[in-house]
């Protein structure tokens, strides 16, 4: 047979995607109209990080007009299971919260009604009664022995804890020349697609079925463990993948849950049911990224050669843990030792849960927190030896001649040339260019720094990876997981035309134009010939565990598999065209349309591709139909971890090199990217444009991580960024042009050669930046992201006091995360001090001067409950108040504590009331210290402190009114002098 | 996250306006360019019972020049104050304006919008106070005017009452003899200022004003100061903003800012002065 | 005075991409809704239901709006254009469309419509932006896929087409 004319692969053409993204005509989830009777969900969630749910009274929100049902956890668990973890422990992880919350913004109820409107309007009413438990957010705080627990079956919130050893570790640091150290903490983020999650799910119960249309991205293995939480056979859960899906990074791996809620919605509510996730719900509570803190250490020669790493890695999963994580832990496993050749390695990984929502994949899945470890620790090395870190890297390289290489850990690295890569980016100049124009900065006194960071960029994952979280006994019990089974379909219709069908679910990759662009080559023909569709079907497609669109398994995986079933068909079509035209198999080729024999015989490409259809019997003896033809592609390489947990996480391994020379403003804190280097080598490139996009788009995403992205918690668990102004993304004026550079060696272990390429930045960027804001300012000890007040701080300069007698201090710094509202002040009431107190005491008079208090009940002379209406500009919201008086002194001081809960959230709080005779009255004097939970704190962070400044402020001025009624005037008086005392 | 119920009164004279707000007093709302209001309703933060749209009163379209103040009402777009000829007079309102969100949203979001909402890290009402502007308040009986700074008196709070609305701001125009200049520094472009000045020079005074820092925009008059005794009227108006923490930066953060970017926008008023 | 009451639906009329156009609505109805749902024009997108993302970006009179944070009956009497009435006929694209495909300005496509709304009406008024202006321009909307290069190069390309200077390809 001829070899294939390599027309169109590697080749920029413009997508087939694009027109009808353009004009408006993509077909997302809710694109795409629903039956007629649909009803619509939306999810009342959880205001507390951890409580006990008391009761839930559903009935107000049942009798709402349009309300059709209301689901509660407890509805949940009589028809499902607990969905499995990736590790065995004995937690029940539901997707709906029943009988305790453990993360703010946990399902707690759904409400089905006929429209979204009506639905959300119904989740005002349902009444949740929660008893609040300390919450545990500090995933080192949360695995220390004697910890409340999250679950109390689990026997502690440590979960997993292996120690895996390679080499001889204990060997190379004992004969280590010097050992350097690092501890860091890698934030949260999230991939925060465009699009949020949807799903539609409907249920048949005289078959059995559950049929979810959902942009889930895979990996499919969640679809056993969504069969299985659902009590139904594989072939009784039906999933359905829209066209179109709004970009995902990992994220949409996190609808399954949802996919599992919706479904019994659909079944408890008797008719179909959609739920699209708002974008506070995704921010909330969709898919996190874990944040885990790592003790880094390496033995190192004194030339700045590493001998040995001891990784010691906490893993915060959220409050459950569930499948596939702990998977963002073991992702890396096999290439812990980066680039480098590093042969003793010592791993200790703990997995820990909090009081925070479940993790799962994000791009860059376990990359970012590896390499932020492993290259700042090159860097510090660099620093404590005087040597340049680009010598460092160089010194510590997989040597060039060294592939297929086997780390350490068990991967086996395909190919690659990491010094070549980095001495062409490094070279021409660049790296003596940084450093010329960081040598003229400093000259001029400004601040600025170089980084560089060298990763190795895994993709394609081995199913297996995640089973070295057990011991090999327990794997050695489980049975051997592994591979990474690739699918695709070629067929070919009557009139000859090629079609072709995968079981990935692209989220904007352009699959469908790369895949035509191979399967165009395989048959001579033009890419517009070839008709691609991803709509994945379980109930109809030809898939499996591993499909899906994740660890970047396209390019290498997927497309060719689409090869290969394109070559099976090719090459029994050649038999047929021989047969044809009297000619051998191997003188046949495609080319232009046509299928041509080496005598000159030649028909167009459909006269024959068809014939199958048409006249089965012209077929030669022993060649089968050319109508359709399925490959399944798993590569060998992809074997199970052994006996030793060495374990080859990932099929490919790209390469990256990033440089970097940044500005930093040490007042604003600012870091300006002066200049910004990234060499990929990630194989045969089969689409440059698409290369390109993605490793543009990684880049941003990185940016964000570096400098705006956390999901960021109170130290009482209350969530932080729940909307797009908290939670930032960069935008087009902060990301700054970049240098792409290529070096292509191609991979042997993949049909195409190429390998993966959208998570690389992901992993390199956060920390070549934060190597170079160290650089600039000298400094070790780098978090991020790396917010100007961050940025700022780390630059010790005294702060010019404040004038002489003005009363301002400089307050304490609060603890990171700490959200307590804290503030004091004083009022004068013109009444005598035993009136205020009586007052005080009153519990009537009381609630009477409680802003907004109507309804009281009182349960003891100093105990009280009312309903009262708190609102700051127009910000309003009713909520339930609980108010007491305690540590009476009469008639000196007071505490007063309440806490309130209503549908915008929680507060609780207290304050030391003190009366003090004064000249004509009495000076009421407070501190106070308040929380502030739930949704109001998510998303209205900025507004919290004035709110209870001003909710503070109307108390104190209802109280002297109400102590001296009879003063006209006094109210604004007061008013004045509370905004004036008030500190 | 869809808005709770409310009914929606188009609203085709000023009077039908304020005979909605007197007779529903804090329930109703008034509802022009939609920009601050509607994140608020479609997250249920507010839920009014009623929403007076005024867009349709031709009377509220059209900015003026009144003597020495630009008039602009309250169906004032932002971007239509920006590209007004009358915006030329006021090259404090020109220079803070751009930083004003994005270009989508300033074509929607009026200028009294934003001085109803009263977000202390705005530019609208940064702008007001800066130049001693006013708001034009009315109800069905009655209209008053009220100076910017008394006008915000809290975060997110105003003088407004339930009852009134916002009729008109009036921005003075450039003083003669004096010079001006604005600097924001924000976390991303188009976010709310983590630090904004304003900044009037003139041959004997400086006034200076800041947002973001205090929960109101807080100005300051001092005479031409230089050297460190400028240093020293800085940092005092840093310290007495009693900045806080947020999310989005430290206090220190800010006093910083404020000593740095207020010499820097007062550097610049002077230089444009020469 | 028209009062539309929170409970009913009322008739609002409008022109939709140069037809007239009306729909059904409560007054609390979004205009994101209205379009998506009641009218069946889906390119409009919806990212964050709170003006941020910027993919519900439509033209409303000729400027840019959130349709989020615009309620459908805000539409009464005015000239709406969407994604929908930008390409000259179905089967073709705008100039400025090309130019995304062109220079792959867009991955998934969700944020697309919104930046070629703006970008559309932003053009009109501006046709020589510099790329600082573009990419201010762009800043007021979120795209997690591209990295915005390619957006600000397609942008800038469409604008040297359509000021007749020729394509920069
Ligand atoms: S959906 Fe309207 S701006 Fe995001
Ligand atoms: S192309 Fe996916 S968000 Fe912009």
């Amino acid at each position: 047979m001829r070899a294939e004319s390599v027309a169109y692969t590697g080749q920029s053409l413009p997508r087939v995607e694009d027109a009808a993204l353009l004009s408006g005509r993509g077909r997302f989830i809710d694109d795409l109209g629903v039956r007629p009777g649909t009803l619509e969900a939306a999810i009342l969630r959880s205001p507390h990080a951890h409580a006990d749910i008391l009761s839930i009274d559903t009935s107000a929100a049942l009798a709402l007009p349009g309300v059709v049902a209301v689901v509660t956890g407890r509805d949940l668990a009589a028809l499902t299971l607990p969905m499995v973890a990736g590790l065995k422990v004995n937690v029940e992880n539901w997707p709906m919260a029943v009988e305790r919350v453990r993360y703010v913004g946990e399902p707690v109820a759904i409400v089905v009604a006929q429209t979204r409107y009506l639905a959300e309007d119904a989740l005002d009413a349902i009444a949740v009664d929660y008893a609040p438990k300390p919450a545990l957010l500090d995933p080192v705080a949360s695995i220390e022995p004697g910890a409340a627990l999250l679950h109390d079956t689990s026997g502690g919130n440590l979960v997993s804890d292996r120690r895996f050893s390679y080499g001889d570790p204990e060997g190379a640091f004992a004969a280590a020349e010097r050992v350097f150290e690092i501890t860091v903490r890698y934030p949260r983020n999230t991939g925060a697609p465009m699009e949020t999650f949807g799903i539609v799910a409907d249920y048949d119960p005289h078959e059995g079925v559950y049929d979810i249309l959902a942009n889930f991205q895979g990996p499919f293995s969640i679809h056993t463990v969504l069969a299985r939480t659902l009590k139904v056979p594989g072939n009784r859960l039906r999933m359905r993948m829209p066209p179109d899906s709004g970009g995902s990074f990992g994220v949409k791996q996190g609808v399954a849950p949802y996919a599992a809620l919706i479904a019994v919605a659909a079944r408890i509510a008797g008719r179909p049911v959609k739920w699209i996730e708002d974008r506070l719900e995704h921010l909330v509570g969709a898919v996190a990224a874990t944040n885990r803190v790592t003790t880094l250490r390496a033995a190192v020669t004194a030339e700045g050669r590493i001998t040995a790493l001891d990784f010691d890695q906490i893993e915060d999963c959220g409050a459950y843990p569930r499948a596939p994580e702990p998977a963002t832990l073991y992702r890396m496993h096999g290439n812990m030792t980066g680039a480098y050749d590093i042969a003793n390695v010592a791993i200790r990984n703990r997995v820990a849960l909090t009081n925070k929502a479940p993790t799962g994949l994000v791009r860059g899945f376990g990359g970012p927190q590896v390499y932020f470890a492993l290259e700042r620790l090159v860097q510090s090395i660099a620093v404590g030896l005087g040597r340049d870190p680009l010598d460092v890297i160089h010194r510590n390289l997989i040597p060039a001649g060294a592939f297929p290489y086997r780390t350490a850990t068990g991967a086996l690295y395909d190919s690659g040339d990491f010094p070549a890569a980095v001495e062409t980016a490094a070279g021409a100049g660049r790296y003596a260019e940084l450093a010329a124009r960081r040598d003229k900065a400093r000259a001029e006194g400004r601040r600025y720094g170089i980084g560089l960071a060298a990763v190795v960029e895994p993709s394609v994952s081995n199913m297996g990876y995640i089973t070295a979280v057990l011991t090999p006994q327990e794997r050695a019990k489980a049975g051997p997981k592994n591979g990474a089974q690739a699918s695709a379909t070629v067929s070919i219709d009557p009139t000859g035309t090629v079609s072709v069908t995968t079981a990935s679910t692209p989220q904007g990759q352009g699959h469908r134009t790369v895949l035509a662009q191979v399967v165009a080559d395989v048959f001579g023909l033009a890419p517009s010939d070839v008709r691609v569709i991803c709509e994945l079907d379980t109930g109809k497609d030809a898939w499996s565990i591993a499909s899906g669109n994740y660890s970047s398994r396209f390019a290498a995986a997927v497309a060719g598999a689409a090869h290969m079933a394109a070559t099976r068909l090719r090459d029994r079509l050649a038999r047929v065209a021989a047969a044809q035209f009297q000619a051998q198999a191997g003188d046949i080729s495609f080319a232009d349309g046509k299928i041509v024999a080496v005598g000159g015989a030649s028909a167009p490409f459909a006269r024959i591709s068809a014939l199958s259809h048409w006249s089965p019997g012209v077929l030669p003896e022993g060649v089968e139909q050319t109508i359709r033809e399925t490959a399944f592609w798993t590569p060998p390489e992809l074997t199970a971890p052994d006996a030793a947990d060495l374990v080859n996480s990932s099929l490919c391994h790209g390469f990256i090199f990033d440089m970097c020379g940044v500005e930093v403003d040490e007042v604003s804190g600012a870091v300006r990217i002066d200049r910004y280097v990234t060499m990929h080598d990630c194989g045969r490139v089969l689409h440059p444009g698409m290369v390109e996009g993605q490793i543009r788009g990684a880049f941003a995403q990185a940016l964000g991580a570096s400098f705006f992205e956390e999901l960021a918690y109170a130290e009482d668990g209350a969530f932080l960024t729940g909307t797009f102004a908290d939670y930032l993304l960069p935008t087009a004026t902060e990301v700054p042009d970049l240098d792409i550079l290529h070096l292509e060696t191609p991979s042997p272990f993949t049909p195409l050669g190429a390998k993966g390429v959208g998570e690389g930045n992901c992993m390199s960027t956060p920390v070549c930046i934060a190597n170079a804001v160290a650089d600039a300012l000298g400094v070790a000890d780098i978090t991020l992201p790396l917010t100007p007040a961050r940025v700022a701080a780390l630059v010790e300069r005294p702060e010019p006091a404040p004038p002489e007698g003005a009363g301002a201090t400089a307050k304490p710094a609060g603890r990171p995360g700490d959200r307590t509202l804290r503030g004091e002040g004083s009022a004068f009431v013109p009444a005598p001090r035993e009136q205020v107190w009586a007052t005080l005491l009153d519990a009537d008079a009381l609630a009477s001067i409680i802003p907004g208090c109507h309804g009281v009940k009182k349960l003891s002379p100093t105990h009280f409950t009312a309903d009262v209406t708190l609102g700051i500009g127009p910000v309003k919201g009713r909520y339930k108040a609980d108010v007491m008086l305690s540590d009476l002194d009469a008639p000196n001081a007071a505490t007063l504590s309440g806490n309130v809960s209503g549908a915008l959230g929680t507060g609780g709080g207290a304050g030391r009331v003190t009366l003090t005779e004064a000249e004509g009255g009495t000076r009421v004097a407070y501190v106070y210290e308040a929380a502030v939970g739930g949704k109001v704190a998510a998303i209205g962070g900025r507004l919290l402190d004035g709110a209870a400044k001003a909710i503070i402020g109307q108390f104190f001025a209802a109280l002297a009114r109400r102590a001296a009624p009879d003063r006209a005037g006094l109210f604004a008086r007061l008013l004045g002098m509370l905004t004036g005392g008030h500190k | 996250m869809k808005p709770a119920a409310f009914d929606f009164v188009r609203a085709e004279t000023l009077e039908e306006a304020l005979e909605t707000l007197a007779s529903h007093g804090g329930d109703a709302r008034v509802i022009a360019g939609g920009q601050s209001l509607l994140p608020m309703l479609n997250m249920r933060l507010a839920k009014p019972a009623v929403l007076v749209d005024i867009m349709g009163l031709p009377a509220l379209r059209a900015i003026r020049r009144e003597g020495d103040a630009i008039v602009v009402p309250a169906g004032v777009r932002q971007a239509e104050l920006l590209a007004s000829a009358e915006i030329a007079a006021q090259p404090l309102l020109a220079a803070a304006l751009p930083f004003l969100g994005h270009y989508q949203t300033r074509s929607r979001g009026t200028v009294c919008g934003s001085a109803a909402h009263a977000d202390p890290s705005a530019e609208i009402p940064l702008c007001l106070v800066a130049l001693g502007g006013e708001v034009r308040l009315r109800t069905r009986r009655k209209a008053r005017r009220v100076k910017a700074a008394d006008f915000f008196t809290g975060m997110m709070t105003t003088a407004k009452a339930d009852d009134e609305m916002i009729e008109a701001v009036a921005f003075p125009v450039a003083q003669p003899g004096s010079a001006y200049a604005f600097k924001e520094y924000s976390r991303r472009h188009g976010d709310f200022a983590i630090v904004g000045c304003a900044a009037r020079v003139a041959s004997d005074a400086i006034d200076l004003a800041v947002c973001g820092v205090a929960d109101t925009p807080e100005r300051r008059s001092f005479p031409r100061l230089a050297g460190s005794a400028l240093d020293d009227a800085l940092n005092a108006f840093a310290w007495a903003l009693d900045a806080r923490d947020d999310l989005h930066a430290s206090a220190r953060l800010r006093r910083d800012l404020v000593r740095a970017m207020g010499r820097a926008v007062i550097e610049e008023a002077e230089r444009c002065l020469a | 005075m028209p009062r539309l009451s929170a409970t009913a639906l009322h008739d609002v009329r409008f022109t939709l991409n140069g037809r007239p156009a009306r729909v059904a609505a409560e007054p609390r109805l979004l205009a994101t809704d209205a379009l998506r749902h009641g009218l069946g024009l889906t390119g409009t997108h919806v990212g964050c239901e709170h003006g941020v993302c910027g993919a519900c970006t439509i033209l409303i009179d000729g400027v840019p709006a959130r349709a989020c944070l615009t309620l459908a009956v805000q539409f009464e009497g005015r000239d709406v254009r969407t994604v929908e009435g930008l390409a000259p006929s179905p089967d073709r694209l705008s100039v400025l469309q090309e130019a995304f495909r062109r220079h792959h300005a867009l991955h998934c496509g969700f944020c697309t419509a919104g930046i070629l709304m703006s970008v559309d009406a932003f053009l009109k008024t501006t046709p020589d932006p510099d790329e600082h202006l573009v990419r201010e321009v762009v800043g007021g909307h979120l795209c997690r896929c591209t990295g915005y290069s390619a957006i600000v190069a397609a942008v800038l390309d469409a604008a040297a087409i359509l000021r007749g200077d020729g394509s920069n390809v």
